[in-house]
């Protein structure tokens, strides 16, 4: 063992979550599966593991990732360390009753494969206490809306990386127009070759340039939405 | 003849030679066809200069090096034509060459129009799980793909980008055997079924031959 090899069970709480935003950073996985377990095994709500060691350390991240300070494969290797984190968690959440801020229901557009921002976007609602349902890449106008009809979420995410299939995204929000079902829910959409001003021209409620704007804006969203009066 | 360096290319682009009337800007992906089909066509009005091919790893900038370029050379030349594609920039290069009076190609990106847009956009409702390399890309695949995905430092990243394709389609240029043999070894590497695919310059040299003639 090196001299200055970090144990993470010696460490203080403050000096472990502290540690933990660290290890995230540098996408440790093992280090941070094996932080989480420390935690809990002191008897931390896992509400607090998951917000303030993980979701307090990925929010760095993708600061640093929005700045340039980061790039894509660190902010993968950051997003899977987070992921094993998670893994013990979930469990630990449900039977615990974490506060619930949502549900979203989430997926890639037809004809697009890319799935790593849509994913990030999905762990970190989950981390921000929304549930999430992930449909995955390929999602045609109908798995879009049968999941809203199963789900019942309060909101729709949608996701494209190419030019040549963000247009879809305008599919989805005509056909819920027409169904009459547009204003039943928030509409966010995202992916690399969007813009603010698509997602005004294709009559989504937001573009969200990254995780953890898609986070915030979710957020406030919701709580728009919970404030409304019953008319 | 005009010797390129496909790491200068990458780097650097290429600045015009301020020989001929007409001034193409291009991506420096591009150089190699450009040159190409201007040397076999003799169009010698024809000048070329590329942008750093490296710009499609970062495409929001693409839009802004492109304008910066146009208010450099339009003094200074009779026409300018953009040989860019969308290329990621989400319609917004499209927007600025309306803005400056200038054309550019029509299509998504250079795999669309190597293959031809039509073919291209006819293929892409059951070809989406393909991952595209064209001659140039073949040729700087670590440059292009492999380091900058971080793929030289963090093997195990690869699922997480490619888990979702199905196979690598070569989209040959011209006819060379060791850009083949390349190309399937990035198949390879990438763990994807290869197919190799001539398109020779498809809407590149349609629309070049437009410009020559324009």
């Amino acid at each position: 063992m090196a001299d200055d090899e970090i144990i993470l069970s010696e460490l203080s709480d403050d000096e472990l979550v502290l540690q933990m935003h660290d290890d995230l950073y540098d996408g440790l996985r093992e280090e941070i599966e094996e932080g989480v377990n420390i935690l809990i095994a002191r008897g931390w709500a896992p509400y607090d593991a998951l917000t303030k060691a993980l979701v307090a350390g990925m929010t760095i991240v993708g600061a640093d990732f929005r700045d340039g300070i980061l790039f894509v494969p660190e902010v993968l290797l950051a997003a899977n360390a987070m992921k094993g984190g998670m893994a013990i968690l979930k469990p630990l959440l449900i039977a615990t009753g974490a506060p619930r801020m949502g549900k979203m229901v989430i997926g890639t557009v037809k004809g697009d494969i890319h799935d790593i921002g849509k994913n990030l976007v999905g762990m970190m609602m989950e981390g921000a206490g929304f549930e999430v349902r992930d449909l995955g890449i390929n999602n045609s106008v109908d798995k879009y809306l049968n999941a809203l009809d199963e789900e019942k979420p309060d909101i729709l995410g949608m996701s494209a990386l190419l030019t040549t299939t963000m247009p879809y995204m305008k599919v989805v929000i005509d056909t819920m127009k027409e169904r009459g079902m547009r204003d039943d829910y928030i509409v966010l959409v995202g992916g690399a070759p969007l813009n603010e001003e698509f997602g005004r021209a294709i009559g989504a409620d937001a573009y969200c340039r990254d995780a953890a704007v898609a986070v915030e804006t979710a957020k406030a969203f919701v709580a728009r939405k919970h404030n409304r009066p019953n008319v | 003849m005009v010797t390129l360096d496909d790491t200068v290319l990458t780097e650097a682009g290429l600045p015009a030679s301020h020989q001929g009337r007409i001034l193409l800007i291009a991506c420096g992906a591009l150089a190699h066809e450009v040159l190409a089909l201007k040397r076999l066509n003799g169009w010698d009005h024809l000048d070329l200069q590329c942008l750093p091919a490296k710009l499609h790893l970062y495409p929001d900038r693409i839009t802004e090096e492109v304008t910066k370029s146009v208010a450099v050379h339009q003094s200074t030349y009779s026409a300018i034509f953009i040989l860019y594609a969308d290329c990621g920039t989400g319609g917004l290069l499209f927007e600025k060459c309306k803005e400056l009076g200038v054309q550019m190609l029509a299509g998504p990106h250079c795999y669309s129009f190597f293959e031809g847009n039509d073919i291209f956009l006819a293929r892409s409702e059951t070809e989406f799980t393909a991952f595209y390399l064209t001659d140039f890309l073949v040729r700087q695949f670590d440059a292009f793909v492999w380091r900058p995905m971080g793929l030289d430092r963090h093997p195990e990243l690869r699922d997480m980008y490619f888990g979702n394709y199905t196979k690598l389609v070569y989209q040959a240029q011209t006819d060379n055997p060791e850009l083949d043999v390349k190309a399937q070894d990035c198949a390879r590497r990438l763990g994807l079924a290869y197919e190799r695919r001539f398109t020779g310059y498809g809407d590149l040299a349609v629309e070049m031959a437009r410009v020559a003639e324009g």
